[in-house]
């Protein structure tokens, strides 16, 4: 295996484009070096990108959205004093991902990339409308978070892709998002069901609406019509019961080690209805 | 031991010292398993089969051998030939069978093959320069299953004469024993409960995978480094396996990271020591923690189907349970114990058990805790509590109403002589925890549970320095701060601070034989040993003294340290200090030592009861385990924070077992979740702090009185944190783990 | 395949080391540095024995790769103690019978110490959710944690 470090996206771009065989990109590694470790992937070529300026940054832009660079790390964003406040759900998906040890270097990127269908962060970043650049050998292009996984294990990010910046939007006022996934333990394991909610509202009734879905299909699901049974509501129990119905309805899993078909069926639901209430909550200005 | 040789008054045993080896534990500086190096050493790898049940027709080695950095390449045809012997008499045989595969691949991780290279990485490369052909058989993987007439044979001929005729080759063993007519007491109860019940296997999870470092000279003389609990056997088993004499293998423990019983055979020593010999180089070998789920030995899973009748006032009437349990492709699973300890708290005037030990293509099942104990009490204490509930009567007093006590015949077999279960159910009945609130949603559970303890051969030997400190040199492996009991228990017979005693782990060149640490026996039988030791060299020390003062031996006793004059008859003198009898010991008649060998036969059973409280989310099935208390006899508690340390991790290992834990096998025979990540043990967040209460009801066989403890606590827990569910669930759970899955599937059938 | 030179720092000592590129920062402190205070327990991240710091930041070793500390900070438990003195964690675990068979200690250590320096008065809860990728299979945590909340107790009285 070859080890590179290159100082720029352009560079590692080229590194991966001219590369044979399996290549992978290094951020925290918390997959890539479990994989390497196991000889589930054994790479060709390694390319660590953070030696690469500014891919740790967590960045407030003017107009309210973020810029965080791809190695910035969960334990960064949960540190960060203003990230927390106005994307709770984000922060809490990432901050969820393995041990406080994990933290120190996994990052949302690394979470993405790795495409697995119960990624944690994944369903909170298509919830609040996440964007990522990807850098090629052909310059840059913006691609929604949920179109980078295209399947377990696998992305949409051509041969000398990369990503290279995460963008989360503006929060804007009286919105909020959250973030709850089912694990049998409380800590350290893989989500058996993920549920990712971000909203606003005009006084009490529920304006706009994503909802997403993690472990409980291929890939992580936006489900329209969990956001349909929310809008237009003040999140009253009709509206909380037409959206775990959504959400149970869009499910589309496996049994396995981590759960059964009717188990995450049936929890998707009720976690849609307990993260609507927090981001609700949250849209209200409580803290939670 | 005579009972009037008791001590009762201590002056070092029952307080709580530093451990001696506290320093090198916290600094970084304890030389685990893993820790090691030799000069020339190379790194071992293992192949292993991909198939759960598989002939081998055949396996290429010629290009891993031609790979430059390889220096060895070895398989089941590089180990001694040892006679295969069916039965009891053939576990060398089913160790050798079980380190390296021979005909056949039994279970997904069987050893197939290995090598030894100049480094960690092209070892493991190595590996996959191997071609092995096989021919893939039908598996089993489910002790049910195992025992249907048309399950795959895993190996003809293994049973033993116990079985009975007509059951399938699978079926290796076979226990019944009981007293009394139970036909006659089921007729006699007022409620009778069938019910059946599940476990699944679960892994020691100890924290330090496997490792060694393994030597061997073309001379056939050989030293072997290694984590285990037992480093004598695995001298015998290794110098058998590889055909050399044992006293010419010596073996050296490491501090070990936890073991639980899985640390009491050999797995990866042999094939060192193997590499070793064929590159006349040292081999390290170190698992990795999908080696250790997948090859080494996890506890049993089982299948029971429990009766038992009980009158209206809470009398057990009769009591009859059968335990079928997997212990993987080789005899070994404890049905027997299972049996056995199912019923052992009660007093029972008609029982009858049945025990079936059961082959599959699973991992051979090591030793776990109390091995075969808490899968029985969780169906026996399960079918109570549900009586208890039926009869509206209060599950403590219902098991003080039946609970077993001095000259009690036991389920098994034995009278008890004194021992402690009255005492801890009326510690848990006085308890705060059994009378505190419970809210909406959470659920109360209490269990007994009883354990053997074991005493096992055991040689110690302790030897004075001039300067009047002590080495005492044990054999039993120091699993959990064992060194600490044994200077407590040498310098209360000698008298001298417990500071100035070193105790050793002794290699298997410096010290008699000594059986494993398991069976909860170190504390006893080592302590025991040491003890005996100790006073062996007392006698001496008092034989200086009455040379010195020119009286009898007789006239002279060991008094807080000193020799003393036994009474006024036998002359004035000034206390002699030990260490002035050891300053001037060359001088006397040379060095002054003790020593003990033996084989304790006076373990005394030991019991325990716990109460817990747990909570379910009735949306999700997740279950928190919110207050737990630990009430157990330890006879004596020698270092009680210790003690309480036993309870702890027996009661946490009971909580990981019952809620989480298990062993996931896919249809094609695989394990499915061979990581920490998915092999769910419970973690810091998991768990509440848990309570301990130590009853000290002293045991007969000991000098000191002490009981065991190392293995009781992880009996009741099962069954209790079952019960607490069940409460809290509102339906009873008779399958283990209770995963969330489960119990939202049982709360949907139960509408 | 060629090795990579990487120069580092080990609890303040500067050190130099070859390694493959596959090996962890874990393989290098233990092999080539011959730092076998921290522990491989399950070289996935799940376990936490090998935990150290990197530039102050608590990591796995195991989920690093040697190649990447060139340049960084590395804290150990070899570190942990002054000399002969023991950090008051060490003591306090000691004390407590916060170990029994010890393997889990050095990371626990690591983790504790770096929970003290984020935050000095850690709730029970904030303790275990801190320590939950530190797994312990001896103790039950029960007297992991009293011992690490009594530890910072003590700090904050002393400061």
């Amino acid at each position: 295996m070859e080890y590179h470090s290159p100082a720029s996206f352009a560079e590692a771009s080229a590194l991966a484009a001219n590369s044979t065989g399996i290549t992978r990109f290094l951020a925290g590694g918390t997959d890539v070096l479990v994989q390497l470790r196991s000889d589930l992937v054994a790479p060709d070529t390694l390319i660590d990108i953070k030696k690469i300026n500014g891919v740790g940054d967590i960045t407030r832009n003017a107009d309210g959205s973020w810029t965080l660079g791809v190695a910035a790390t969960g334990a960064e964003m949960s540190e960060h004093p203003d990230l927390g406040r106005e994307w709770p759900g984000i922060v809490e998906a990432m901050d969820m991902i393995g041990s406080t040890q994990v933290q120190g270097r996994a990052t949302l990127t690394g979470n993405l990339c790795n495409g697995s269908p119960a990624a944690d962060s994944v369903p909170a970043m298509v919830a609040a409308g996440v964007t990522v650049i990807a850098t090629g050998p052909d310059g840059d292009r913006e691609v929604r978070v949920e179109d980078i996984p295209t399947g377990p294990g696998k992305t949409s990010l051509a041969k000398g892709e990369l990503i290279s910046a995460v963008n989360i939007p503006a929060r804007g006022d009286m919105a909020g998002d959250a973030y709850l996934r089912f694990i049998p333990r409380t800590e350290m394991d893989i989500a058996v069901v993920g549920v990712g909610v971000s909203l606003r509202l005009d006084g009490d009734i529920v304006t706009e609406a994503r909802v997403a879905l993690g472990a409980v299909a291929p890939t992580v699901l936006l489900v329209g019509d969990c956001a349909a049974a929310i809008i237009g509501s003040p999140l009253d129990d009709t509206a909380l019961n037409a959206l775990a119905a959504a959400a149970s309805a869009a499910c589309n899993p496996i049994d396995d080690k981590r759960g059964t078909v009717a188990f995450r069926t049936e929890v998707a639901g009720v976690l849609a209805k307990r993260a609507a209430k927090i981001a609700y909550a949250r849209a209200k200005g409580e803290k939670i | 031991m005579a009972l009037d040789d008791r001590k009762s008054e201590f002056s070092f045993v029952g307080t709580r010292p530093n451990r001696p080896d506290g320093l090198d534990k916290v600094t970084g500086r304890a030389k685990f398993g893993a820790d090691i190096t030799a000069p020339g050493m190379l790194h071992g790898a293992i192949l292993r089969s991909p198939h759960a049940h598989a002939r081998i027709v055949k396996i290429d080695t010629s290009k891993a051998e031609a790979h430059k950095d390889v220096k060895a390449v070895i398989t089941r045809a590089d180990f001694a030939e040892v006679p295969f012997r069916p039965g009891l008499e053939g576990e060398f045989w089913n160790v050798l069978e079980n380190v390296m595969a021979g005909e056949k691949a039994l279970y997904d991780g069987h050893a197939v093959a290995a090598v030894a290279a100049t480094t960690a990485l092209a070892a493991r490369d190595a590996l996959k320069l191997i071609a092995v052909d096989y021919e893939v058989l039908p598996h089993v993987t489910d002790v049910d299953k195992a025992m249907a007439p048309d399950a795959p044979v895993i190996r003809d001929g293994a049973a033993d004469y116990s079985v009975p005729a007509g059951m399938h080759p699978n079926v290796v063993r076979y226990h019944e024993s009981g007293h009394g007519d139970v036909e006659a007491g089921f007729a006699e109860a007022d409620l009778v409960i069938e019910d059946s019940f599940a476990t699944e296997a679960t892994h020691q999870g100890y924290i330090e995978p496997h490792a060694c470092l393994g030597a061997m000279g073309s001379d056939g003389k050989g030293e072997l480094w290694c984590t285990t609990q037992g480093h004598w056997i695995a001298q015998k088993t290794c110098a058998a396996l590889l055909g050399i004499e044992t006293s010419q293998l010596r073996v050296t423990a490491s501090e070990i990271g936890g073991g639980f019983g899985g640390k009491t055979t050999v797995f990866i020593e042999p094939v060192a020591l193997a590499l070793s010999r064929k590159a006349n180089r040292p081999v390290k070998i170190v698992m990795t923690r999908s080696e250790v789920f997948r090859a080494t030995g996890p506890t049993a899973s089982a299948s029971m189907d429990v009766k038992i009748g009980m009158k209206k006032d809470g009398t057990i009437a009769a009591a009859q349970g059968v335990f079928r349990l997997q212990g993987g492709a080789f005899p070994g699973a404890p049905g027997d114990m299972t049996a056995m300890c199912a019923f052992a708290p009660y007093n029972l005037s008609n029982v009858r058990q049945i025990g079936y030990d059961v082959m599959s293509n699973r991992p051979k099942q090591a030793a776990y805790r109390a091995p075969g104990a808490p899968m029985g009490a969780f169906a026996v204490e399960s079918v109570i509590d549900e009586l208890c509930k039926k009869l509206g009567l209060d599950p403590i007093e219902v098991r003080l109403k039946n609970a077993a006590h001095e000259g009690t015949r036991a389920s098994y077999g034995p009278r008890f002589e004194r021992i402690g279960l009255v005492e801890t159910l009326e510690a848990a009945k006085a308890h705060p925890h059994y009378a505190a609130p419970l809210k909406p949603g959470q659920g109360r559970g209490i269990s007994c549970g009883f354990w053997f303890n074991h005493g096992g051969e055991t040689s110690v030997s302790l030897a004075l320095s001039e300067d009047g400190s002590a080495q005492l040199m044990v054999g039993t492996p120091d699993v959990g701060g064992s060194r600490a009991s044994m200077a407590l228990m040498a310098a209360e017979v000698l008298g001298i601070p417990y500071e100035n005693i070193r105790v050793t782990i002794a290699d298997t060149a410096t010290l008699g034989y000594n059986d494993v640490s398991h069976g909860s026996r170190v504390t006893y039988a080592s302590g025991l040993a040491t003890i005996e030791a100790a006073r062996h060299a007392v006698e001496k020390l008092c034989e200086r003294a009455a040379s010195k003062w020119d009286i009898p031996v007789e006239a002279v006793k060991w008094d807080n340290g000193c020799a003393v004059p036994s009474g006024p008859n036998a002359g004035t003198f000034e206390p002699l200090p030990l260490a002035d009898i050891t300053a001037e010991m060359g001088a006397t008649g040379g060095p002054i030592s003790g020593h003990f060998e033996a084989t304790p036969e006076g373990a005394g059973v030991s019991f325990g009861t716990h109460i817990v409280d747990a909570e379910v989310d009735p949306e999700t099935g997740k279950t928190s385990i919110i207050r737990y208390t630990v009430i157990q006899d330890a006879g004596k508690a020698i270092h009680p924070t210790y003690v309480e340390g036993q309870y702890q991790g027996g009661a946490a290992q009971g909580i990981g077992w019952a809620l989480n834990e298990e062993y996931i096998y896919g249809d094609d025979g695989r394990l499915q979740n061979s990581i920490f990540l998915d092999y769910r043990i419970p973690v810091a967040s998991d768990l509440p702090m848990i309570d301990t209460v130590i009853v000290e009801v002293p045991n007969p066989g000991h000098p000191f009185g002490v009981r065991g403890v190392g293995e009781t606590g992880i009996v009741p827990p099962l069954a209790a944190i079952a019960n607490a569910v069940s409460h809290a669930a509102g339906v009873r759970m008779r399958q283990l783990p209770m995963s969330p899955p489960r119990i939202l599937a049982a709360l949907k059938d139960n509408g | 395949m060629s090795k990579l030179h990487v120069s580092t720092t080990v609890n303040g000592d500067a050190v130099e080391y070859l390694c493959d590129p596959r090996e962890t920062l874990l393989d290098c402190l233990r092999d080539k540095l011959n730092l076998t205070g921290s522990k491989e327990g399950c070289g996935t991240g799940d376990c936490g024995a090998c935990s150290v710091t990197v530039d102050g930041r608590l990591i796995c070793s195991c989920l690093m790769l040697g190649a990447e500390a060139e340049g960084k900070e590395i804290e150990t438990v070899e570190g942990i103690a002054d000399g002969d003195v023991l950090h008051p964690l060490q003591k306090k675990m000691i004390e407590y019978a916060a170990l029994q068979c010890g393997i889990c200690t050095p990371g626990i250590l690591v983790a504790a110490k770096s929970l003290l320096e984020k935050n000095p008065d850690p709730s029970e809860e904030e303790t275990r959710y801190w320590l939950a990728g530190n797994l312990c299979r001896c103790t039950g945590y029960d007297k992991i944690i009293r011992a690490v909340m009594d530890t910072a107790a003590d700090l904050r009285e002393a400061s």
